[in-house]
Formats: C-alpha cells, sequence, structure tokens
C-alpha cells in the first residue's frame, strides 16, 4: 500500500512519455479507436439481422464461441500472425486493436439486433399504419426502442475493451496495463498496485458515462419498460 | 505444431490443466453457494434487489487484471498468491449469479407459488422444493455463461505469474513458439466443452421433466435470442443470462 502512495506522489511519474496523464491517454485513445470500429461493423450488421431475421442462429453462436476463447491466447495469436503484416510503427498496436474491435463486435451486435427485433411490435404497426416507410420505422421507431439494449451493448464492448487493452500491454500496446507489466517485471509492487487502481477508476468513470448516456439518450416512453425489463446493468465478461 | 516441444512437456501441460480447473471450479461453485441465499434475498426484498445487484454489478466493471493486482492491498495476501485469483473469480461469480437467481425466481409463475402456498409450504420449504427447481434451467444457464468467463478470465492470471494454461501463452510468446499457445487455446476450450457437458447432465438430473431438446446449448442460445426481450445480456455479457422459458408469459402478462 505504501509503495502506491509513493508511486503517486512522485511527480516524476506524473509526466514524460511514461507518465500518468499520457498513459491513460493512450488507453483512452485505443479504446476508443476500438470502440468506433466496432461500432461501425456491429451496428449496421445488427440491424440488418434484427430487422431481417436473418442469421441469428449464426450471430448467437459466434458470440458464445468468441466468449470461450480465451482473451489472452487470441491477443497473442493474433499479435504473432499479423505483427509481420503491419509497418513498424504499428507493428504491435495494429494487432492488438484488432483483437480489442474483435471482442467487442458480439455484445454491440446483439444489442443492436435484440433490440431491433424485440422493439414494441404495435408501436411498429401503428406506424405503419401511419404511412411511415420502412426506413422511416426503422430510424424513428425501431432505432429509438432499441437504444436501451444497443447502449448496455455498447457498455459491455466499452467494458471488455478497457479491460482487455490493459492485458494487451503484455503485447506491447501503450496504456495504463504498462504500468501492471512493467511494475511486475522489476517486483515493483506500488507501481502494479497504481496502474491497477487507475485502470479500476478508468472503468468505473467510463460506466458511469454510459449510465449518463442512457438517462439522456433514451426516450422517457421507454424508461418504464426499461426498469421492468431490468435490463439496463450490461456488464462485460470482465476479463 | 511442434511436436518435440509438446511430448517434452507434457506433464507440465497436465499440470497446468488441472490447476486450472481447480482455479476454474472452486470460484465457481462457492460464487453460486453464496449467490443463492443472496437471490433469493433480493429477490423477497424488492428495495434490496436494485441495491444488491447494484453493487454487485460494479464489482463486475473492475478488469479483472486490476482486481488480481489491487486485492491483496484490501484483503492482506501476498501479491502472486493463486488465492487472490480464487477470490476475484469468487466475486466475479457472485456478482454475475446473484442477478440470475433473483431473476431466476422472479419468473416462476406465480400460479405455482401460490398453489405452493395453499398446499401449506412454509416459505423456506417453498423456496427449496418450488421456487428453485423452477428456477433450476435460468441459474445453469447462467452458471454456464459465468463458468465459460471464469476459464478465460484464469488465463489473465499468467501475467503476474500464477500457474495454469494462460501460462502456455506467455511461454508461447516468450519463445516465439505458436505450439503452446494454440495447446492452451485447445485445452481450454475443451474444458469449456467438458463443464458444459457436466452442468447438462446436472440440468438433466435436476429437471427430469423438461424436454430434452430444450437443454442443448445450441438451443439455449438460439431461444436467449429470438424469444426473450430481456435477454441481450445473455449474449452481450454475462449480466443476463435469460430465463429461457416459462418466464416469458410473465412479462408480457
Amino acid at each position: 500500500m505504501s509503495g502506491l502512495i509513493e508511486f503517486f506522489a512522485d511527480p516524476g511519474n506524473w509526466s514524460g512519455s511514461t507518465g500518468i496523464p499520457v498513459r491513460i491517454g493512450y488507453h483512452l485513445l485505443n479504446s476508443l479507436i476500438a470502440l468506433g470500429l466496432a461500432l461501425a461493423i456491429a451496428v449496421p450488421l445488427g440491424i440488418y439481422v434484427g430487422h431481417t431475421g436473418r442469421g441469428e442462429a449464426v450471430v448467437a453462436g459466434m458470440a458464445n464461441a468468441l466468449r470461450a476463447l480465451p482473451t489472452l491466447g487470441l491477443l497473442i495469436v493474433v499479435v504473432m500472425l499479423a505483427a509481420p503484416l503491419f509497418s513498424s510503427s504499428l507493428v504491435f498496436t495494429a494487432p492488438a486493436i484488432l483483437v480489442l474491435v474483435l471482442l467487442a463486435i458480439p455484445s454491440i451486435l446483439t444489442g443492436t439486433s435484440t433490440g431491433i427485433q424485440t422493439a414494441d411490435r404495435s408501436a411498429v404497426d401503428a406506424a405503419t399504419g401511419l404511412g411511415y416507410t420502412p426506413m422511416q420505422v426503422l430510424t424513428r421507431v425501431q432505432l429509438p426502442c432499441a437504444l436501451p439494449l444497443m447502449i448496455s451493448g455498447v457498455r459491455g464492448a466499452m467494458l471488455q475493451i478497457v479491460s482487455t487493452a490493459t492485458v494487451a500491454a503484455y503485447v506491447s500496446l501503450n496504456g495504463l496495463g504498462r504500468y501492471i507489466i512493467d511494475g511486475r517485471a522489476n517486483n515493483d509492487f506500488g507501481q502494479m498496485a497504481a496502474g491497477a487502481a487507475l485502470v479500476a477508476v478508468v472503468a468505473l468513470v467510463l460506466e458511469l458515462g454510459f449510465l449518463l448516456a442512457g438517462r439522456l439518450t433514451i426516450s422517457p416512453g421507454l424508461r418504464r419498460s426499461e426498469r421492468r425489463l431490468k435490463v439496463t446493468a450490461g456488464a462485460a465478461p470482465a476479463t | 505444431m511442434n511436436l518435440t516441444w509438446l511430448s517434452s512437456n507434457l506433464s507440465w501441460i497436465l499440470e497446468l490443466t488441472l490447476a486450472h480447473l481447480w482455479l476454474t471450479l472452486i470460484p465457481t461453485v462457492v460464487g453460486l453457494a453464496l449467490a443463492l441465499p443472496l437471490g433469493w434475498w433480493a429477490h423477497q426484498v424488492p428495495r434490496l434487489y436494485g441495491l444488491i445487484v447494484g453493487t454487485s454489478g460494479l464489482f463486475y466493471t473492475i478488469p479483472s487484471l486490476a482486481f488480481f493486482v489491487l486485492l491483496p492491498g484490501v484483503i492482506g495476501t501476498q501479491i502472486l498468491d493463486p488465492i487472490n485469483v480464487v477470490i476475484a473469480l469468487t466475486i466475479y461469480t457472485l456478482a454475475l449469479m446473484v442477478r440470475v437467481v433473483a431473476d431466476g425466481l422472479a419468473a416462476v409463475p406465480r400460479e405455482t407459488v401460490e398453489a405452493a402456498e395453499a398446499m401449506g409450504y412454509r416459505a423456506f420449504q417453498r423456496f427449496t422444493r418450488v421456487q428453485l427447481p423452477v428456477a433450476v434451467p435460468v441459474i445453469l444457464a447462467g452458471l454456464w455463461v459465468a463458468v465459460v468467463s471464469n476459464i478465460s478470465i484464469v488465463t489473465m492470471a499468467a501475467i503476474i505469474g500464477v500457474q495454469q494454461l494462460g501460462s502456455l501463452f506467455t511461454q508461447g510468446y516468450s519463445l516465439g513458439l505458436m505450439t503452446p499457445i494454440v495447446t492452451g487455446i485447445i485445452l481450454c476450450l475443451l474444458i469449456a466443452v467438458v463443464l458444459d457437458l457436466l452442468i447438462l447432465g446436472l440440468s438433466r438430473m435436476l429437471t427430469p421433466w423438461r424436454p430434452a431438446a430444450a437443454r442443448s446449448v445450441t438451443a439455449r442460445s438460439a431461444s436467449a435470442t429470438k424469444t426473450r426481450p430481456a435477454s441481450a445480456g445473455a449474449t452481450t455479457g454475462p449480466s443476463r443470462p435469460s430465463p429461457s422459458e416459462g418466464s416469458g408469459k410473465g412479462v408480457l402478462s
């Protein structure tokens, strides 16, 4: 514990390329890039699956299979296989981010498709009756109805990414995990604990951020049913 | 595959596999045992539900590697002691299962509970002989999610030097050798399959009245995405392995 306090008290740990602000920045940057890529892939795919009902079994099977794959193993395999394909500056970053994206996709995908599928049937019918085109039904009724589950999926994905980005320090991804890895290598337990504490704080702050985002974006009309279905706390498989 | 490496490390691999099994099973069993009374409590007292589920959900937010490292500072164990991994995983399992148990109990049809009450069952009997057996499919579906994520989370502990199948990953990485890594992944998947069969058997034993088709993994996951509005979590994260049947009516009515 004393090592932890010493680490935070040392001004040297607050500046420079291995300082706390830079490491937090890298951790968040890598996570956001991965989340952005995962969103770009998973949301359209989820809308397609949810809207047409095609490929549900494939999606569910993929999600289950990915869950059973040990993240650390996957990370190391991808880095070892893909590292030769990237130029020197991205040699470790790109494969690691690829894995983060891969792990984030299932939860966003299922959140989106399930959300769209389970949008209140009578609301969809009413919108169709009012003369909405299928596209309008999707964007004005189904998507807003799907939002609680989508946000819960994105939140799960974000936690998974932040968590895996910590582990990815083992394969040289820059970020807060480096304190844990470097601390372990130098038997500097204070540094390890400091890194772990920072990661935990970042994860908790992001979790709170998502809670707030949910409050602000989910239509008030959905909130009651949301509570009834208890879909709120969608935590990631903490990895 | 590098067979020379495999054959010369066979006994070590066996050791790691056994360690991995223990590190996965002990937290799963202890976590479930703690979750049953706590989940019942959360179900009985609606006001507690939010508190218990919210607090336990918060633990799930903490990345496992950070959890392994922080625990010794909180409970005073040695930093590289495997017990930290066991405790962390127990907390994760508990956090997940409390919610599953509470939701599973909530999904038991009201008429069933009322019938038991009318027949003179006391609260405890009602719980052990009626509510719990009816909630078994939901609880076991949740347990499967917990087991599978535990198998994966245990491997992380290799980074801080706790020996189990994850050690094959770090070993392979430092040697630049694919064989140990692939071996480790295959063994992890194998453990997942074996434990899934175990849970399936358990489910068959505890709920002899259910048709066999409803129990297979594929049916479980397909029904999870298809029929249940609240089930996204079953696939989005271990937070909501959903009540797979019986409960649909409850939500709609």
